[in-house]
């Protein structure tokens, strides 16, 4: 069958979709977004956070057929997003992003600096929780970051102060293997600061 | 206090800014945070086709026929492959023993196992291929224990083993066998005023890694293939692809790919040689991504084990005797069974002084799921059982727990069972002392928040079982010693790769490893060790691939030491070659030249008294330094088959833990409150990342405490839980506080004084959450994980 | 397979009468696991997406008529005075990720016994709308679990919603996971003071082939509630009379082990959960409790 949705704002189009396709295998697979990572397939890791009309939701578990003209937030599209909330715009994102393997292929390593790199990505505007999740020392293997940064956006989006107690809550279908979750919790408190009192931001 | 050895000075190489020593953040964290970084499971290829497996559904069968002709005929579908269709008489891989067939020949030893494998067009495809081959199994008898392995009529798991263990193994259904004696435990029992027994079992805990097993494969024109995975080890990986594929070594050409985690997981081969083999049959590239499902299929697991364990004291609390039995179920295969069973065996004492010991570990063939590498490897298993056998003997004695473990502990010098002397710091008192003394969190934090309890707090969680009904509070205290790198005379090296040269006017290091980074921050501190060496700002980290010589195993705690060793090693001969160009060039313009010692800093070469010689860009010009060296460290020996003496380990790890947790005693939940860490590294090359692969390791030690065990029929040998709804790891709200003290006490045979990080931390944690809960309980607890039938008695 | 997109209910339900074996999904939560897993190949997946009256409640003089696929957010965040139980079972529900997708017409369809939302809708009371071309009929929830997996719908209709009992007294609901969070009920139990009809009533998950009341424990209960005069003066429930509440309730389980949990376990926790639900809603009934709902 053939699926019409929008992803980070940009109209696509998949073709011969199987019928028992997730949302997730679409992304991944046929429209060149692979950010939303598949760790279980059953609803139970958050890995493939995705927000779905603007709700936080499983792509594994949405089938393809049911997205057909909604709108698709992916973490490659979270910086645009957050973005485009911070001036005031709506829900919809825009610009794409769209994995080049070369990309990864190689990368340079400085000391701290952001200088715009192109085979790094460093440079390019982050959503204040995706920088967060780089300086608090969130990422380790970094599976479970795509969904973690579109479940803890959300959280910041709904409340802009919230407790630990409010962030462990948020972040509970999210299962991360390498950190011990306590820089994750750091990263959503330095996101959540004032901007003032977290330095110099992107 | 029992503290020996100094910090070590930092400032070996540089002042330049981010390196050693320093927070410097992930070179790949931008790529992970915006979704761009390409795990393996991200691979994707014009054309490709998708590779599935297909499993036994049955744990120990002989197969008598296998039709795959249904299957072939499905429209969509390249190549179904069997054991018949293996190209070479190399049918078999494994780490050290090579008992693993690639695809399995007329016996299937375990639930899961790879019987056949398929290429088609399309995932589903590929599925519902697989689900029309047929496999006529016979069933047989399964083996799963020590008495069903060992019993006289006993089938053989492997018939006609000719492994270099199976001389000293006392049944063939039997790994390898370890014992250590020394003193003689029996006479040193009758000094003894106390002596406490105890028999513990230590479930099967998965690695868990987030990202499950995949990969791309894609033939090559010269017949050759490209194979992009995510994996531990490249080398080791190459050295058991290449022979099953008939190819030299060269024409398979292996890049890692990202790394969703891997934890020992990834140590032995998944889909990596079904992937080639579809693909060179196909002509096209295969891409092979397991579910979760699958992976729990998949991939070794931690071994569970039975330990036996008689310690006996005198009434001062000095310990005089260790006698203890560690049987560890290997599963069908060996995998990484002989070195898991000579760490057990050799840190089956503990970070205690025993002069007196008679121990003995053991690993099964059973048709169990195989198990091998997980963090920890044997230390884990055996430190749950000292741990609580210490509380016990403490108990007895009427004596605090950590004032008992600190009579005993070792230190600097203490021989270890084996007859090795410790010869770095062991600050195992002063760890213990430190987590002791670290403030209590407050109680009833349940209640902090206003008049309501707030269940987020409680045991049970958002479940609302408890309102503070039922719930008492336990502390209990666990230390653990751990080796780091491989022992027993592996020959344990690395090999790094460093050009140095100018671009657009500035020095660039480039650093090429084939160092598996798998989210441990290997690639931030190479780039730290090169700035410290070399003086540069800008370091480039290439990909690991098989174009460079191997770096060994992302495992064993052992990279940043010996990796980072390679490259320090590498990045100082690089230097030592400028300095030469510089001689060469400048010498006569400048007397310090040849008379001082010169470092490079900040791009520029310059005198340890601080004075500039020379632009590194002035230095170099056109021309580029390039050097590919081995490093490795200290060599290790074999221990003694009977009597398992050895220098075998090079070097040892030593974490504390202090646990705090609320039990729900009439329902039996456990909310874990606190858990710290107090842990020695020797140098912190980067401290956000060891504070990270503390509070990572001391999770999981925390998973198997309370919840995580992959749960084997005992009658079918059959896995009951494979997902992640039933097979449970701890969420945010099940993980509390970590709080982190880091002891930097140098061990002067390591590059910069580094200890190795990241497994000492889940030794202790579990058998510290057991201690708390038993604090809070008062009940026995020899098994771990805990679960709310134990506690209750239900 | 493939995929039927019906635009409205009416065209949902001709659509269901043409397929009887069509398989809904409205959030996925269930079916998209059976099919990520392979274990399940439906002919059909009728989405219900598309269909907005199953996305929408009423609330009525005495009941609520929950649309079928409400997800479980919209109850906590919408109808906690209405119906605290269901909305503290909602809470329980997977992670927030599933409670964003999931729904109690999803819980009913798949009738499973471990489904959250049972115990609540069971001591609620509740009746199930069940519709097909042929017409529309009341299903009483005690009813409507006929066995393991299975409901008593017939193969043409479809849950459109549940009218739940609007809380008429205080409301509780426990569960017990191994896991402090996303996990599936080992055992869980439901409970309502009904003041107004001086009756309690209870509900159990996953402690049996179906969801189910503790019936001997309601009447015991309701007894000794009425003989003790304890509506009328509020007074504590004595410790014996909550002693054999919470053994009735662990008698009226007929559990299994399996790798969740043991049967005797499920039985010990019902019993637990039984007592202290019970105390928590008697406090609120009393006007002194703390706890109220709970802080879920």
């Amino acid at each position: 069958m053939r699926v019409n949705f929008t992803v980070n704002g940009r109209k696509q189009e998949a073709d011969d979709v199987w019928e028992g396709e997730s949302l997730l295998y679409v992304l991944r697979e046929r429209m060149g977004l692979p950010g939303s990572k598949n760790a279980c397939e059953q609803g139970e890791c958050g890995s493939c956070t995705v927000r779905l009309d603007g709700v936080p939701v499983c792509a594994c578990l949405v089938a393809a057929g049911q997205a057909e003209g909604r709108e698709v937030v992916t973490v490659e599209g979270l910086a645009d997003f957050a973005k485009q909330r911070e001036e005031g715009c709506a829900t919809g994102a825009c610009g794409s992003g769209g994995t080049s393997l070369q990309a990864a292929r190689q990368w340079s390593a400085r000391p701290s600096d952001r200088v715009a790199d192109s085979q790094t990505g460093e440079g390019q505007e982050l959503a204040p929780i995706q920088q967060a999740f780089i300086d608090a020392g969130a990422v380790q293997c970094g599976f479970c970051t795509p969904g973690l940064l579109v479940a803890a956006d959300e959280l910041l989006e709904r409340n802009a102060e919230p407790s630990d107690a409010d962030i462990r809550e948020a972040l509970s279908g999210n299962l991360c293997r390498c950190t011990g979750y306590e820089k994750i919790l750091d990263a959503v408190r330095l996101a959540a600061a004032p901007q003032d009192r977290q330095g110099s931001g992107v | 206090m029992g503290v020996t050895g100094t910090p070590t000075s930092i400032n070996q190489g540089s002042k330049t800014k981010g390196g050693i020593g320093e927070s410097t953040l992930r070179p790949d964290g931008t790529l992970k945070v915006t979704g761009e970084f390409a795990y393996s499971s991200d691979m994707w290829h014009e054309d490709m086709l998708w590779g599935h497996t297909l499993r036994s559904t049955t744990a120990h069968a002989e197969i008598r026929s296998i039709d795959t002709s249904e299957a072939l005929a499905m429209p969509g579908v390249y190549a179904v492959l069997t054991y018949d269709d293996l190209p070479t008489e190399v049918k078999n891989y494994g780490l050290e023993i090579q008992d693993t067939p690639v695809l399995a020949h007329g016996k299937v030893r375990h639930h899961g196992e790879p019987v056949a494998i398929v290429a088609a067009d399309h995932p589903e495809t590929a599925r519902r291929a697989a689900a029309k081959i047929k496999i006529d199994y016979v069933e047989l008898p399964v083996i799963t224990d020590e008495a069903s392995a060992t019993a006289p009529d006993a089938l053989l798991v492997h018939e006609n083993r000719d492994d270099h263990h199976i001389g000293h193994v006392p049944h063939p259904n039997i790994v390898h066998r370890q014992p250590i004696i020394r003193g003689n435990a029996d006479d040193a029992a009758r000094r003894a005023d106390v002596i406490v027994r105890g028999e513990y079992v230590f479930g099967m805990q998965d690695q868990a890694f987030l990202g499950p097993e995949s990969g791309l494969a894609v033939p090559g024109e010269d017949g050759g293939v490209d194979l992009y995975v995510a994996t531990q080890w490249l080398h080791s990986d190459l050295r058991q692809i290449a022979p099953v594929l008939g190819l030299p070594g060269e024409k398979v050409r292996m890049t890692l790919s990202g790394v969703g985690g891997a934890f020992g997981g990834r140590e032995d081969l998944s889909m990596q040689i079904h992937a080639c083999l579809l693909a060179l049959r196909t002509g096209k590239p295969v891409k092979m991504v397991y579910n979760r499902f699958e992976s729990f299929f998949g991939h070794v697991h931690r071994h569970p084990a039975k330990l036996w364990y008689e310690h006996g004291a005198t009434r001062d609390g000095k310990l005089t005797h260790l006698k203890c039995r560690i049987v560890l179920d290997g599963g069908a295969y060996a995998s990484a069974s002989p070195a898991v069973v000579g760490n057990a065996s050799s840190l089956s004492v503990g970070p205690y002084v025993v002069e007196d010991v008679d121990i003995e570990a053991l690993a099964l063939y059973t048709n169990n799921p195989p198990c091998g590498a997980m963090r920890g490897f044997g230390a884990v298993q055996a430190c749950f059982a000292y741990e609580a056998q210490m509380d016990k003997l403490a108990a007895k004695l009427d004596m605090d727990p950590v004032e008992f473990r600190r009579i005993n502990a070792m230190e600097q010098g203490t021989l270890l069972p084996t007859g090795q002397p410790c010869d770095s710091p062991a600050p195992v008192a002063e760890l213990l002392r430190r987590v002791k003394a670290m403030p209590l969190p407050p109680e009833q934090q349940w209640l902090a928040a206003g008049e309501q309890a707030d269940v987020r707090a409680l045991p049970g969680g958002l479940s609302n079982t408890t309102h503070g009904e039922g719930v008492v509070r336990g502390v209990g205290y666990a230390v653990g010693i751990k080796n780091v790198g491989f022992s027993e005379g592996f020959d344990d090296y690395s090999t790094a790769r460093v050009r140095m040269e100018v671009i657009n006017g500035e020095p660039v290091a480039t650093v090429h490893t084939a160092m598996a980074e798998v989210g441990q921050g290997g690639v931030t501190v190479h780039a730290q060790i090169a700035r410290t060496e070399l003086g540069v700002a800008q370091v480039t980290i290439r990909p690991a691939d098989t174009q460079v010589g191997s770096a060994g195993s992302t495992s064993a705690s052992r990279q940043t030491y010996v990796t980072g060793g390679a490259v320090k090693n590498t990045c100082e001969n690089v230097r030592e070659k400028v300095l030469e160009t510089g001689r060469a060039k400048f010498g006569s313009y400048h007397p310090a030249w040849t008379t001082a010692e010169l470092l490079l800093e900040d791009g520029k070469v310059v005198t340890d008294g601080g004075e500039v010689l020379a632009d590194l860009a002035d230095v170099l010009e056109g021309e580029a330094v390039d050097l590919e060296l081995e490093w490795r460290h200290r060599p290790t020996e074999a221990f003694d088959p009977r009597t398992g003496q050895g220098n075998g380990h090079v070097q040892y790890s030593f974490a504390a833990h202090r646990a705090v947790v609320e039990v729900d005693t009439e329902l039996g939940l456990v909310k874990v409150i606190e858990l710290a860490c107090a842990q020695d590294v020797g140098k912190a090359l980067n401290p956000l990342s060891v504070a990270g692969q503390i509070q990572g390791g001391t999770t999981q030690g925390l998973g198997v405490a309370v919840m995580e065990e992959i749960i084997v029929d005992p009658k079918t040998a059959k896995v009951r839980n494979p997902s992640f709804t039933d097979y449970l790891i701890p969420t945010i709200l099940d993980t509390p506080t970590i709080p982190v003290d880091v002891l930097e006490l140098a061990d002067d045979h390591a590059p910069y004084g580094l200890r190795g990080v990241g497994e000492a931390p889940t030794l202790s944690s579990t058998p510290a959450v057991l201690a708390a809960i038993r604090d809070a309980t008062g009940l026995e607890l020899n098994r771990t994980p805990v679960r709310p039938e134990h506690l209750t008695g239900t | 397979m493939d995929f039927l997109r019906p635009a409205s209910w009416e065209e949902a339900l001709a659509a269901k009468a043409e397929y009887p074996t069509a398989v809904p999904i409205a959030g996925g939560t269930d079916v998209m696991v059976e099919i990520n897993f392979d274990h399940r190949r439906p002919e059909y997946l009728l989405d219900l997406n598309r269909i907005p009256e199953l996305r929408e409640w009423e609330v009525g003089e005495e009941t609520v008529q929950l649309g079928a696929s409400v997800p479980y957010t919209q109850i906590m965040d919408h109808l906690r005075a209405e119906l605290p139980g269901l909305a503290l079972a909602a809470h329980t529900v997977g992670s927030p990720q599933i409670r964003n997708r999931g729904s109690v017409g999803g819980n009913l369809g798949a009738a499973s016994p471990a489904g959250d939302s049972h115990p609540a809708l069971l001591s609620a009371g509740a009746e199930v709308e069940a519709e097909s071309v042929r017409g529309t009929r009341l299903i009483p929830v005690e009813e409507f679990y006929t066995g393991v997996k299975r409901n008593a719908l017939e193969p043409d209709e479809l849950i459109r919603s549940v009218h739940i009992k609007k809380a008429d007294g205080p409301q509780q609901f426990s569960k017990v996971g191994t896991r402090n969070a996303m996990v599936i009920a080992v055992c869980a139990f439901g409970i309502a003071l009904h003041p107004a009809t001086r009756t309690v009533k209870t509900g159990i998950g996953s402690a049996a082939p179906t969801p189910l009341r503790a019936r001997a424990a309601e009447d015991f209960l309701n007894a000794a509630l009425e003989e003790g005069g304890f509506w009328e003066s509020g007074k504590i429930i004595t410790p014996s009379v909550a002693k054999q509440f919470a053994e009735l309730a662990s008698g009226a389980c007929n559990p299994i082990d399996d790798v969740r949990g043991t049967a005797k376990y499920r039985r010990h926790a019902v019993g637990i959960m039984a007592r202290r639900t019970l105390g928590w809603t008697w406090e609120q009934y009393r006007g002194t409790g703390r706890t109220l709902e709970g802080a879920a």
